[in-house]
């Protein structure tokens, strides 16, 4: 039994699978704070379809390595955000629409070129991610990105906040909502590509989505919803992988499962604003 | 149109005024004001009198430094407002603000202090002092750790009146403070706004309710994409202003939509 339960321990994949998870749950939950609070689940999402078409360019133009593969997939999704800004400003078209069209466009493009591209075995890889095969260069680089953005939404923590709560007031308080805002889009990008490995563009999003979200129906406090957010997507994403090893799962979407069931759970039993219980209340009045 | 008495203000003890000059201002390429003029300065409690889209709440963003101004100038203590100061507070529309936000009274109250704080430092005793005096001041010192959705109408007004407190600023922009309140709260707020004005602050509130005119403003300012009359109220409050305003006579006693 306890060896059973000992063995994913013992592989240096499986040490660096759980080290990863780690790290892309504690950043991508704390960073979902921001997606749920400027209720963008939907643009981020978008964006994450927009990674694979960078990758396959990234992989034509320089073969694969990991910068190749992280500068192609962020300016993938910096071209597609900021075109579809530009498509919604230049023409009567609602933003939404314009980032429809570019970002199945471009994903449908990248899906061909990846086909052409000798490495079909791994595009289930990109869709989906595959933890296992982490490297430990690749760790490194994890480790970066989630030390960066951490940094960077921790040390802006104020002015976010205010601008996310209501940004012509943070304005007058002298917050530069714009920059601001293009530069939250733009760590959240980051923090997309740092859980590609793992989860793969089709799932980041519920990794950058459901933490926080989690964490909203139990708390009214902001700090509880970032840190706890993060708390809760390490937590998972860690139990996940180890699962993902004892069950015999598919780890990345084990880690978006397991969300998705955890947030169910919130939405159901939460103490103060769970179904159950505002039921509850609606039948005692 | 110089305002003529109030040059000293009770909270600081020198002249604050602040002066609207030919102000003219675009929003979304159709310009919403122009020959906007008018002075006034702190312990005056001004009423914004138009109909709806006469652009109430653009003079107040424009105030407030929320939109380029296309000609004109606003001076503010005889200079120009830039993008924004902090002796300047603008109160947003209630519709404009998510109360399920995860936040606390006390949380948007802090708020109001990030300008002294900047970005990084941590609150000194100072702001501490301020935010919680600004809280006691509008009575929510039993409330500081509800969620801003679990407040009556005119506690949360309340709130934003403490941020702006405790980001001590001199003037207030209000726009519709008192839409969607009920009645008892209409009063309390008619209340807090005098004892501010009374202060020395300088209140500034877009207002509908013809009703309540009287009780609340000392000043009035009538506009219809322009500056149609500005002055002490007995003086601009008058029928022929309102005909003027609203082309018609507004019902009495009923509020103008």
């Amino acid at each position: 039994m306890s060896d059973w339960l000992m063995e994913p321990f013992r592989h240096p994949f499986n040490q660096r699978a759980v080290l990863a998870a780690l790290l892309i749950g504690l950043t991508n939950g704390y960073a979902s704070a921001f997606v749920v609070l400027r209720k963008s689940a939907l643009k981020v999402g978008s964006l994450s379809h927009a990674l694979l078409p960078g990758i396959a360019v990234a992989i034509l133009v320089a073969g694969l390595n990991h910068w190749s593969v992280f500068l192609g997939s962020l300016f993938a999704a910096l071209l597609i955000g900021l075109g579809s800004l530009a498509v919604s400003r230049g023409s009567r078209l609602d933003h939404d629409s314009a980032l429809a069209i570019l970002y199945t466009a471009a994903f449908s493009g990248g899906i061909i070129l990846l086909r052409r591209l000798g490495v079909v075995q791994e595009m289930e890889q990109w869709l989906f991610g595959n933890i296992m095969g982490l490297r430990n260069s690749d760790l490194w680089t994890n480790f970066w990105i989630s030390f960066g953005a951490l940094g960077t939404l921790t040390a802006l923590h104020r002015p976010l906040l205010m601008t996310l709560f209501d940004a012509e007031v943070a304005a007058t308080l002298g917050v530069p909502v714009r920059t601001l805002n293009y530069l939250l889009l733009a760590v959240l990008i980051v923090v997309l590509i740092s859980s590609l490995q793992a989860v793969g563009c089709m799932l980041a999003l519920g990794l950058l989505v459901a933490p926080a979200a989690t964490v909203y129906l139990l708390t009214d406090s902001t700090n509880a919803m970032f840190w706890g957010g993060s708390l809760l997507g390490g937590v998972a994403a860690v139990c996940a992988v180890l699962a993902g090893w004892w069950l015999n799962l598919e780890q990345g979407p084990a880690i978006v499962l397991l969300l998705g069931v955890v947030f169910l759970l919130a939405f159901l039993f939460g103490p103060k604003y769970g179904l159950l219980h505002r039921v509850r209340q609606y039948r005692g009045k | 149109m110089t305002h003529p008495t109030s040059n000293s203000c009770a909270h600081c003890g020198h002249p604050h005024e602040l002066r609207v000059e030919d102000l003219r201002v675009r929003y979304r390429h159709v310009e919403a004001l122009r020959d906007v003029s008018f002075a006034t300065s702190c312990g005056a409690c001004v009423a914004l009198i138009g109909p709806n889209g006469a652009g109430k709440s653009t003079l107040l963003k424009a105030v407030a430094g929320l939109l380029p101004v296309a000609s004109g100038r606003i001076l503010w203590r005889g200079t120009k407002v830039a993008k924004w100061s902090r002796e300047i507070a603008y109160l947003p529309q209630r519709e404009n603000v998510d109360w399920q936000f995860p936040i606390t009274v006390s949380g948007v109250v802090r708020m109001g202090r990030y300008p002294q704080a900047g970005w990084w430092r941590p609150f000194s005793a100072a702001d501490e002092a301020a935010i919680e005096r600004a809280i006691e001041l509008m009575g929510l010192a039993d409330l500081g750790d509800r969620q801003i959705s679990q407040l009556s109408g005119g506690q949360q007004q309340r709130v934003f009146l403490a941020r702006a407190l405790a980001q001590e600023a001199h003037v207030l922009l209000l726009d519709e403070p008192f839409t969607g309140l009920d009645r008892n709260s209409r009063a309390g707020l008619a209340i807090t706004l005098r004892e501010l004005t009374a202060e020395g602050r300088l209140v500034i509130a877009a207002h509908h309710d013809m009703e309540t005119v009287r009780d609340i403003y000392d000043e009035v300012l009538l506009l219809n994409h322009r500056a149609i009359a500005f002055g002490p109220l007995a003086e601009v409050f008058t029928d022929a202003g309102l005909e003027a305003t609203f082309g018609a006579l507004p019902t009495a006693g009923k509020e103008v939509a």
